[in-house]
């Protein structure tokens, strides 16, 4: 406890070094959580297409992203007329290119697809989406950047297509999206009778496992996966979540060398007073023990710092008009845990040569030293 | 009691010898002042004593004892002797008080007994109203009274003083040495004190003039 005193009052006087070396820490912290936060706002948002109102997706094995995944629409219907299945939906994954825009994601769906009803019917009414026609409905913001409404036509790839409704999405990749009848769609990309994935919906008492069983024995060269089991082994999604977690540990890495140059500085500033504090009876172990909960408090304030800083700031993205509905951070204990004890482990890291270098101080040198 | 046997001390892989076989003791309660020209070894000797340097060759030992481990130098240092430097060596941004506490924080000691002794110290010596001044507040003299009541604070029975007095005006060096010869009366302290100034080591038990590393007279 009283050493405890020592370290706060040594940390309160140099108020200055104390702040830098925190802010170092906070932007590592801010850095990591901001870029974990934004990248599994964005895998929960591709979780929310993959499922819709369903349990499962069925998709082609080994594929490393669903844009390459082709699954027979006919095993669609031939899975939907199982006893265990509720209902199954097959949406196309596609990408165009517009004059004004790289990316436009399409949606290639049926009209009996839930989705289209969860969102709010700005221009038009969910009737006007059918299978067997061309008319495509737009998210909101895809309506805003494509600058078309209700009743005009939007060119994508070849073909021109009436819109026939503007839907406002919560999610921004729907929102900034384009639904087109899957029929459409495989047209449009030549992906005849094909689907991307097959989201599965269980009838009530039923098990997962009887439709893995079912896809197992019957197309071998699909896999079906529950949501969360889709979600952990997904290899779009693991890229994304570590790539963040890289530049977060990237951040703290960078954070970590200011630690210790600080810390340095901070020991080679007054290496009198360690010599002094060693006279008046503090043992090594008491004097690394200071440079060390220096350092763990400087990170603990970083950290604080760190986590106001990434919640302001992706706070202050969500609000960004251009952004709405992109943004959808996800912090959760585990990422600010993490953050917290990497933070713990760079200042620790940092610490290590200035405390080793204030433990073998010889006092009586050190008092001679100018 | 302090016995010094033989002890030799050279600095820059033996380059510079500073200490050449020195010999004396020093009874419990006695107050000795080692005088000699700068370099003569007084300082080091004193940091011999206090273990913040180890002897090439004889020994150190105090009440019988080598306390040569580190623990036991950390032992030695925490309730067997209090140091005073010629400069005061407090630490500029605490408060006096803060600063008169790092022996006791160093111990672990009772904060609440500590603080008593240290304001009955600090109110012998003159500094019981400055206790709540940053160290940058005080004067030369009280900086100085300060660094003497925080030596004390763990109630050792040796006192170290290396030219206490030696940065400090006519005034102040009087006030403080006086205070000095009272506390380690009264308290019935050792006192070795290294010294340019013979008047002040006058009034010492005994007097030992060093030169050249060694113990003349």
């Amino acid at each position: 406890m009283h050493l405890l005193r020592m370290i706060l009052t040594n940390l309160r006087r140099h108020r200055v070094r104390t702040l830098i070396g925190a802010t170092e820490i906070a932007l590592g912290v801010a850095t990591m959580l901001s870029v974990v936060g934004l990248l599994g706002g964005a895998v929960k948002m591709f979780e929310r297409i993959l499922r819709s109102d369903a349990e499962m997706v069925v998709f082609e094995k080994n594929v490393s992203d669903l844009f390459f995944s082709n699954i027979q629409v006919e095993i669609a219907d031939e899975l939907a007329r199982q006893d265990f299945v509720k209902s199954v939906q097959p949406v196309l994954f596609a990408i165009v290119a517009t004059p004004d825009r790289p990316v436009v994601t399409c949606f290639g769906i049926r009209a009996e697809d839930g989705r289209l009803q969860k969102g709010e019917w700005l221009q038009g009414a969910v009737e006007n989406f059918q299978s067997d026609r061309d008319g495509i409905v737009l998210g909101e913001r895809a309506a805003d950047f494509l600058k078309v409404k209700l009743g005009e036509s939007v060119e994508l790839g070849q073909q021109s297509y009436p819109v026939v409704g503007v839907v406002r999405m919560e999610n921004g990749f729907e929102n900034g999206g384009v639904f087109m009848p899957l029929k459409a769609c495989q047209d449009a990309f030549h992906k005849e009778g094909v689907a991307s994935i097959l989201a599965v919906a269980l009838t009530p008492n039923h098990e997962p496992g009887e439709v893995k069983r079912w896809v197992a024995d019957r197309y071998p060269k699909l896999t079906a996966l529950e949501n969360d089991e889709f979600s952990k082994s997904y290899s779009q999604f693991k890229i994304l979540k570590t790539t963040a977690w890289v530049v977060g540990g990237c951040a703290f890495l960078l954070g970590g060398l200011s630690v210790t140059n600080t810390m340095i500085l901070s020991v080679f500033s007054r290496i009198k007073e360690l010599a002094v504090t060693r006279v008046c009876g503090f043992s090594r172990s008491q004097v690394v023990g200071m440079i060390f909960g220096e350092s763990l408090i400087v990170s603990l304030i970083g950290v604080l710092l760190g986590w106001g800083l990434s919640t302001g700031g992706l706070w202050l993205l969500r609000e960004v008009p251009a952004l709405q509905g992109y943004i959808e951070p996800r912090v959760g204990w585990q990422e600010v845990l993490g953050a917290t004890l990497l933070a713990a482990l760079t200042a620790l890291f940092g610490a290590i040569y200035p405390a080793w270098y204030a433990a073998r101080l010889k006092p009586a040198s050190a008092l001679r030293f100018e | 009691m302090i016995e010094i046997d033989d002890v030799w001390k050279s600095f820059d892989d033996g380059k510079i010898a500073v200490l050449k076989s020195v010999s004396l003791q020093v009874k419990s309660g006695e107050l000795l002042a080692l005088c000699g020209t700068s370099g003569c070894g007084k300082s080091t000797l004193l940091s011999l004593i206090a273990g913040l340097e180890d002897c090439d060759r004889g020994e150190v030992r105090i009440d019988g004892r080598v306390w040569q481990s580190e623990r036991e130098k950390v032992a030695l240092l925490r309730r067997e002797v209090g140091f005073v430097f010629q400069l005061h060596h407090l630490m500029p941004d605490l408060t006096l008080e803060e600063n008169c506490l790092v022996p006791v924080i160093a111990v672990g000691g009772s904060m609440s007994a500590a603080k008593i002794r240290m304001r009955a110290l600090a109110d012998m010596t003159g500094v019981g109203h400055r206790l709540d001044r940053s160290v940058r507040e005080l004067s030369g003299g009280e900086r100085q009274r300060g660094a003497l009541v925080r030596a004390l604070m763990n109630d050792p029975r040796i006192l170290l003083a290396d030219e206490p007095t030696g940065a400090l005006d006519e005034e102040n060096r009087e006030i403080v040495f006086q205070l000095l010869l009272d506390l380690v009366r009264t308290g019935g302290k050792t006192l070795v004190m290294a010294t340019h100034d013979k008047e002040m080591a006058q009034r010492c038990d005994r007097v030992l003039q060093m030169r050249d590393g060694r113990i003349v007279s």
